[in-house]
Formats: C-alpha cells, sequence, structure tokens
C-alpha cells in the first residue's frame, strides 16, 4: 500500500518534468491531466481502501532520503488514509474538469509543469511521517501553487497575489518549523512516533498550540490571516483555483489536526477557546466579505474563508469537549468538522468548475457584466445551482448534514463545566447561525444575478455551453453533493476510525438505522434523515407544479417583463450583485468595513448624472498589515547602510559579531 | 607525558600569543613582516615539539610546511611585492596603539575563560593549546581589522592562519591530509591575495584601502 502510494506521487512529480518536454505537442494537456487523473484515482482508492480496512494498523516505511540520521519516514493512518481520500478525489475531479477546460487555455506551458507537481506535493504532505519531510512537502505545495497563481502573470493584479501568497506562505512556513521544533524537543528526533512520545510543559503547548493555528491558518485562511486568499485563489486558472479551495485547505486542516489532536498530547480546556475565538469571527466575516463582491471567483475564494471557520469551530468543539473527558460529544464535533471537509471539498470544486465554465463561456468574472446563462449554459447552470443549494445549507444535500452536527455538538455546550466555554460556544454558535444565513443570500446573488435575469453584455448573451467533460466532473460532484446529503450515515461510519485515533471515541453506528436516518445521540433528542426531506421536497414540488399545470390556466400570454414603469428593455435596470448586497452592507458594513456611502444627486431640472459612490475599507488591512508593511519598510532603509560599508568596517562587523558571541558563550 | 614537556609546549604557545602582541604595535611593514616570520618560525617549532611529545611523525612535516612557506617563503615575497610597489613607509594604523593593546589584552582574557570554561574534561595539554590558538586567532583578526594598508591586513589574515594551524596540532590524532591543506589554503589565499594586491594598484596607484573608499564614493 505504502509502496504504492508512493510510486503513484512519483508518477505525479514525474509528470512535472514530461510536461515540459511534451509541451510542444498539442496534446500535451490531454496527456498530463489524463495520466494525473489516473494517479489521483489510484490515490484516491488506495486512501480509501486503507481507511475501510479491517485492519486498523498503519503502513508505514522510511526511504534512505533526505536528512542523513532521519531518513524520509512516510505514514498511512487512518487520518492520513482519510485526507489522501478526500485530496485525491479532489484531484480527480480538477483534472476530469481540466481535460475539456484546459483545451482553452492560451499558455498550457505555464501551467502544466505545476499541477501535478501541486498535486504530488499535497500529497506527500498527506502521508508524510517525520516533520522534516512534512516541511519539505508544505513548501513544495506552497511554491508550486505560488507558481500557478502567477501563470498569467502579465495582470498586474496576478502578480500581487503571487507576491503576498508567497510572504504569507514562507511566514506560514515558518511558524510550522518553530512548531515542530518546539514539539521535537532538545532530543531533536523528528519523526511523529519519537514527537507522539514527548510530553510537552503547559508553556510549550501553548506555544505550539499559537504557532500551529498561525502555521496552518495562514494557508486554510483563518482571519485575520486570510488575506492572501482572495487575491490568490481566483487568480489561478479555474480547476486550480478549485483545487487550492476545495483541497489545498484541508491539507492545512490536515496539518493542524496532525499537530494539535495527535502529536501535541491531551488538550487544556483553554485550547479550544483560541481556537474558537478565532474560527467564529472567521466564519462570519469570510462569508460577509463574500457577500460584498462582485467577482464571483473572488465570492468564491471568501466564501472558503467562511467554511474554514466553521471546520474549525467543529475542531476547536471537539477539543473543548475533549479536554473535559466528553469525548462522545468530541467524537460528535470532530466527525462534523471532517464531513464538513468532505462537504466543502464538493461543493466548492463544483462552483470553481462553473466559475470555470462561465469564465471561458463569456470572459467575464463580473457578475455585473453576466446574467441569463441560464439559458445559455443550463446544465452548468443546474449544476452550478446545486452546489448553491449545498453550500448555503439547503437539506437534502451534503452542507446541511455537516453544519447541523456542527450545531449539534454546540448545543451540548451546557455540559462543560467551565464558564468560559458556556459563554463563548453559544457566542459562537451565533456568529456560525449568522453565516449560515448570509452564506445563502451571498449565493442567492451569486446564481440570481449570473444565471438569471437577462444578459447585461453582449459577452453574457453570446455565451455557449461548456465541453462535455467539463460538464461530466460538475455533473459527477452535483450528484455527489446530493448522495451524500441523503447518505450521511455511510461517511459518518467510515468517519469513525479516524474519530476513534484522534479523539477517543465515534459517533454511533449509522448504518444499521432504518430509512438511512441519522441519530448523533439518542433518538429521543434529534435526528434527521435526507430521504424523507428529499421524498418531502420531491413531492411537494411535483404537486405545486401539477397543480399549477393543471389548475391555472395554460394560455400563453407574452407580456413585456418589468413593465412596472420600465418600458425601456435595458438590463442595466435589472437587480444587480452591489444592490441585492445593499441592506446588508448598511447593517453590517459601517463597522465591519467602515463603508460610507456618497450620494450625489443633481439639483432639478439639472441634466447632470446622479452618482452612488460607495466607499469600503478592509480594517484588517489597514490596521493590521499596513502599519506593519510599513514599519518593515522603515527598518530596512535604516538596516541598508550597513549594506554600502568599508572593507575595514565589514571586517570589523565580522569580529565584533565574533567576539560578542564568544563573550555569550564565556558569560 | 612529563613536566618538562608540558612545560616547553606551554612556553612555544604562549610565546605565540607573545608575538602575535608584538605584531599589533609594529609601525613600519618591513618590522610587521619580520614579525610575522618569527611568529611562523615560533609555530613550527611548537609543531615540531608536538610531533615529538605525541609521537607523531607526520607532524614533522607540518612544522616544515610552517617553517618553509610561512616562516621564509611567504614573508620573502612579501617583501619583494613591498619593495615592487614602493609601499616600505611607516604603517597607519587606524586606531591607536595603545587601545589596540587593550583590546588585546581583553581578547586574550576572553579566550582563556571561554576555553578553560567549554573544555573541563579535555588533556591540559590540548586545553591550553586551543585557548592560546584562539587568542592568536583573535588577534589576527584585530590585526585585520586595525590595518588600513592591504599588506598588513594580508599578514593579519596570516597570523590568524597560523592559530587555526596551533589547534589543529594540539588536538590529538588530526590526520595529515587537514594540516597539508591548511597550509595550501593559506598559499591560496597569500597568491589571491598577492594578485588582487597588484591589480589594486594598477588601478589606483596604492594599495591603501581607503583609495577603494574613496573610488566607491564613501566618506571616512
Amino acid at each position: 500500500m505504502m509502496v504504492g502510494a508512493l510510486y503513484a506521487v512519483a508518477v505525479l512529480l514525474a509528470l512535472a518534468p514530461a510536461s515540459i518536454a511534451l509541451s510542444k505537442y498539442a496534446r500535451a494537456s490531454n496527456i498530463i491531466y489524463g495520466a494525473s487523473l489516473v494517479a489521483s484515482a489510484a490515490l484516491c482508492s488506495m486512501g480509501t481502501v486503507q481507511l475501510l480496512s479491517r485492519s486498523r494498523a498503519a503502513v508505514a516505511l522510511v526511504l534512505p532520503i533526505g536528512l542523513p540520521w532521519l531518513g524520509a519516514h512516510f505514514r498511512i493512518d487512518a487520518l492520513a488514509a482519510f485526507f489522501l481520500a478526500a485530496i485525491n478525489f479532489g484531484g480527480v475531479a480538477a483534472s476530469l474538469f481540466a481535460l475539456g477546460y484546459g483545451r482553452h487555455e492560451h499558455a498550457p506551458g505555464r501551467i502544466l509543469p505545476f499541477y501535478p507537481a501541486f498535486l504530488a506535493g499535497m500529497n506527500l504532505v498527506v502521508i508524510a511521517g517525520d516533520a522534516f519531510s512534512f516541511l519539505v512537502a508544505w513548501e513544495f505545495m506552497s511554491l508550486s501553487s505560488w507558481a500557478l497563481v502567477v501563470a498569467h502573470h502579465r495582470e498586474q493584479e496576478n502578480v500581487r497575489a503571487g507576491y503576498i501568497y508567497l510572504l504569507m506562505a514562507s511566514f506560514g512556513t515558518l511558524a510550522l518549523l518553530l512548531a515542530f521544533g518546539f514539539l521535537a524537543g532538545s532530543s531533536g528526533h523528528y519523526d511523529f512516533d519519537s514527537i507522539r512520545a514527548i510530553h510537552l510543559p503547559n508553556g510549550l503547548a501553548a506555544i505550539v498550540l499559537l504557532l500551529a493555528l498561525i502555521g496552518t491558518g495562514s494557508k486554510a485562511g483563518l482571519v485575520p490571516l486570510h488575506v492572501w486568499l482572495p487575491l490568490a485563489h481566483p487568480a489561478a486558472p479555474s480547476h486550480v483555483s478549485a483545487l487550492m479551495s476545495g483541497v489545498m485547505t484541508k491539507v492545512a486542516v490536515y496539518a493542524f489536526i496532525r499537530i494539535v489532536f495527535d502529536l501535541l498530547g491531551p488538550p487544556a480546556w483553554w485550547w479550544s477557546v483560541t481556537v474558537l475565538a478565532v474560527a467564529g469571527p472567521t466564519a462570519t466575516l469570510g462569508v460577509l466579505y463574500a457577500l460584498m463582491q462582485r467577482d464571483l471567483k473572488r465570492l468564491l475564494a471568501y466564501s472558503t474563508i467562511e467554511n474554514i471557520g466553521i471546520i474549525f469551530s467543529g475542531l476547536g468543539l471537539a477539543l473543548a469537549f475533549k479536554a473535559q473527558g466528553l469525548d462522545w460529544i468530541a467524537a460528535l464535533a470532530f466527525t462534523a468538522a471532517l464531513l464538513h471537509v468532505v462537504n466543502h471539498l464538493l461543493f466548492k470544486s463544483l462552483l470553481f468548475f462553473g466559475a470555470g465554465a462561465v469564465l471561458n463561456a463569456t470572459g467575464e468574472r463580473d457578475m455585473e457584466k453576466l446574467g441569463g446563462l441560464i439559458h445559455r449554459m443550463p446544465k452548468t447552470a443546474a449544476a452550478v445551482l446545486v452546489g448553491c443549494a449545498a453550500i448555503s445549507a439547503l437539506p437534502p444535500f451534503n452542507g446541511f448534514v455537516s453544519e447541523w452536527l456542527t450545531f449539534q455538538a454546540i448545543l451540548l455546550s451546557p455540559q462543560l463545566p467551565s464558564w468560559a466555554l458556556k459563554l463563548l460556544i453559544p457566542a459562537v454558535g451565533g456568529l456560525l447561525a449568522l453565516a449560515a444565513a448570509l452564506a445563502a443570500a451571498s449565493f442567492v446573488k451569486a446564481f440570481g444575478v449570473s444565471f438569471l435575469g437577462r444578459p447585461r453584455t453582449p459577452e453574457a448573451a453570446a455565451a455557449k455551453e461548456t465541453d462535455a467533460l467539463s460538464l461530466a466532473a460538475m455533473g459527477a460532484l452535483a450528484v455527489l453533493c446530493l448522495v451524500a446529503g441523503i447518505l450521511p450515515g455511510l461517511l459518518i461510519d467510515s468517519l469513525a476510525p479516524v474519530t476513534t485515533a484522534m479523539v477517543g471515541h465515534s459517533m454511533p453506528h449509522q448504518a444499521d438505522l432504518a430509512w438511512l436516518t441519522i441519530v448523533p445521540i439518542a433518538e429521543s433528542r434529534s435526528s434527521y434523515n435526507g430521504l424523507l426531506v428529499l421524498a418531502f421536497v420531491t413531492l411537494s414540488g411535483s404537486l405545486a407544479a401539477l397543480a399549477i399545470h393543471r389548475l391555472a390556466s395554460d394560455r400563453l400570454r407574452r407580456a413585456p417583463a418589468w413593465d412596472c414603469g420600465f418600458p425601456d428593455s435595458n438590463p442595466a435596470i435589472q437587480y444587480t450583485a452591489s444592490s441585492f448586497s445593499q441592506p446588508i452592507r448598511r447593517a453590517f458594513g459601517s463597522v465591519v468595513f467602515a463603508a460610507r456611502e456618497i450620494g450625489e444627486m443633481p439639483p432639478p431640472g439639472a441634466l447632470s448624472i446622479a452618482r452612488l459612490t460607495v466607499r469600503q475599507r478592509d480594517l484588517i488591512w489597514d490596521f493590521l498589515y499596513a502599519p506593519l508593511a510599513d514599519g518593515i519598510a522603515t527598518v530596512t532603509e535604516r538596516i541598508n547602510v550597513l549594506q554600502f560599508q568599508t572593507i575595514r568596517r565589514y571586517l570589523s562587523l565580522v569580529f565584533i559579531a565574533l567576539v560578542l558571541l564568544l563573550l555569550v558563550l564565556a558569560l | 607525558m612529563g613536566r618538562l614537556e608540558f612545560d616547553i609546549a606551554h612556553l612555544l604557545a604562549g610565546s605565540l600569543v607573545l608575538i602575535s602582541f608584538m605584531m599589533l604595535y609594529q609601525d613600519r611593514l618591513y618590522a610587521l613582516l619580520n614579525t610575522y616570520a618569527l611568529h611562523a618560525g615560533v609555530l613550527a617549532l611548537s609543531v615540531a615539539w608536538q610531533a615529538f611529545v605525541q609521537q607523531a611523525p607526520h607532524l614533522y612535516i607540518t612544522a616544515l610546511i610552517a617553517l618553509g612557506f610561512k616562516a621564509i617563503i611567504i614573508p620573502l615575497a612579501l617583501h619583494r611585492i613591498i619593495v615592487r610597489l614602493g609601499i616600505h613607509r611607516e604603517v597607519e594604523t587606524a586606531v591607536g596603539f595603545g587601545l589596540t593593546m587593550l583590546t588585546g589584552i581583553g581578547l586574550v582574557a576572553l579566550a582563556m575563560v571561554l576555553m578553560l570554561r567549554i573544555t573541563p574534561g579535555a588533556d591540559p595539554l590540548a586545553r591550553e593549546d586551543l585557548a592560546f590558538s584562539l587568542s592568536v586567532v583573535l588577534l589576527g583578526l584585530l590585526v585585520m581589522v586595525t590595518r588600513r594598508n592591504a599588506v598588513s591586513q594580508v599578514v593579519g589574515f596570516m597570523s590568524l592562519e597560523n592559530g587555526l594551524v596551533l589547534a589543529a596540532t594540539a588536538a590529538k590524532g588530526m590526520p595529515l591530509v587537514v594540516e597539508i591543506s591548511i597550509a595550501f589554503s593559506v598559499l591560496i589565499a597569500f597568491i589571491v591575495i598577492g594578485i588582487f594586491l597588484f591589480r589594486i594598484r594598477e588601478r589606483f596607484d596604492t594599495v591603501d584601502l581607503q583609495a577603494l573608499d574613496r573610488f566607491r564614493g564613501e566618506r571616512r
């Protein structure tokens, strides 16, 4: 198994140079994406088999590469197997989509070498069994995805996105490096098995927790480390955006679970406070930002931040309950988080594919320039509609199940003895509920403005349905969103080994319950049946349709639409994305975004144009990053003097540094 | 090891430090070169004594190298360079002699404290030698820092290398390869620096490094 996985990763790695050799052939992108698809499928099935296998033992292997006294450890336990399966499922979907989408790429040579390398990097992070190979793989993943972000480097915006991404990624890796340094302790054993055996004192554990939160949070997009994400994710080509948003953020979640749940030892109660205090605001702020966007892909990227907030809330809850010995509730919260990992992967990939298809058909990401696409791209529209419903947590789709399970765990928080948590968790619950509602609003906006109404530009009017392979990828994901919503019990049961390994307990067995019901705690308390909801929705929908068709008049009458005083058929009079989000901007924006609306109304009789300007500021950028950047610039300018010294002064500097170091050693 | 052997090794290593001090206050290039030759000669003696004490015949080769290259060939060559460059005038020191000497004493004290503290378990001879050689290295660096003339900086660098050779021979059982390579590295450094000196003079008509600084538009 382990050897097979390594071979598959090696194939992915070998594809990178191969694509350079093949780049002069027209079919290169088909070959590379096809081979990536096969390798990802192999890895995905290996992960699934390992996760479902009866033998719970981890498979491991040590290769004599890397650090001479350490070697490269590789290990697949239940957690790694789950993430291996999830990541490569995303890889399969993205490769399938790219088989169609990649044909329209104007500079495939800039993307093809890095795409399989990126996949290989993510896989290596998950199967790494020691800190050194983990960090190497992590950095490899960051760099290859950076290369994909700046693939279209002619656009100034992308270069800036790449720069900020590179900075944040290096910062995150630095934090992880320090975290592993503390974890390994003075003995310096960097393989995970040795690290697991060490128990850190309380203070050091706190530092490691913070560093892990910073390191993985900067990759996953936790507020306030999220600034790069909405810039970088949309900048990449759409199938890579899907991978970055849907899959790479999950690798960060994996890293967090690996460090905090696995390596760091038993949790203290306040760990969860740190995590929850970051996760709740992340969910709400992410979706508020999303609601303000006009750019379809940027909206999706901000929504990723929201979903990461939900996942980390689940993990924070699991920490809280585990620290108090309430393992069975911890298992519930942890399962909810893992389930949301899968679900978000499914619908976020689907939605990014949809955005890619739209971008391909119209050349536009700006929603204000789209509209009416449901008539021109009906199949894409249907798939995206499913994705929007799922991400808005509407039953019977999958998004509902994981969010519902998270709330079930939140509702059990009164069982906790700590008053701080008793007050914090309901607050987080409130934030998550707000986030769920706002997410629904932002996806009503995304779908409504882009796909409904009338086309706002000639490009949107001339859109054509996308190709069959892209549609197949979207269709498969849409079907899976529904299936995962109806059969959550199967998923929950297959997650049992992971939950048992990480929090020491698992949720009750769900497969035996009748009619695909899931019961997280006890039947008397709560249960959910996706099949029932689906049956109800289908039945009531069909009945309503039937009633309307039977009872209403079937005479066809064509009349001017929107004829309430607007006989002009200019599409600009439609509801726009900005107008849709205006009420929410008025409610929250003045505080969160320091938004101001400036209306210029000409005096009566004047012929000049009335104008409404909205100014929004990103307060996190203004108050955290801008001063930081200024400070660094000032300091470097001061230090810059050192670069232009006389030879003797250089010598003196070296000499003084040496003497100082010796003094430190001597005293 | 007998008391006498130890004392003689101690004496030789100590005189190396003393000669390093002498280098600090030489204000003429010829005098500096002669002091350096003396430095290298004492190093050769010290290495030879180590060879005798440790019964390590290969160290005699190192001693010969030190004597031949460092005490004779390099000083002679530098002598020729000075003659050809026509710079047998006063050495300009950047810092006053008094301050330099005081700093040197401080450095030797630092080296002693450091070495005695971090090597409590080691052989006493090696311990002493390591402390002395660190002093020689630091004093060599001090010479480089306090001089403006390129030739005297080269001399400072080579006395620093002498300190390294002393450390290498004091540690028992270090293979010959290391010492030869150190000797050759000095030779190569000498050649490279010699070439650079000529290049610098060709361009600026002086080996005073201040000329370089002026060329780069630096103020002093």
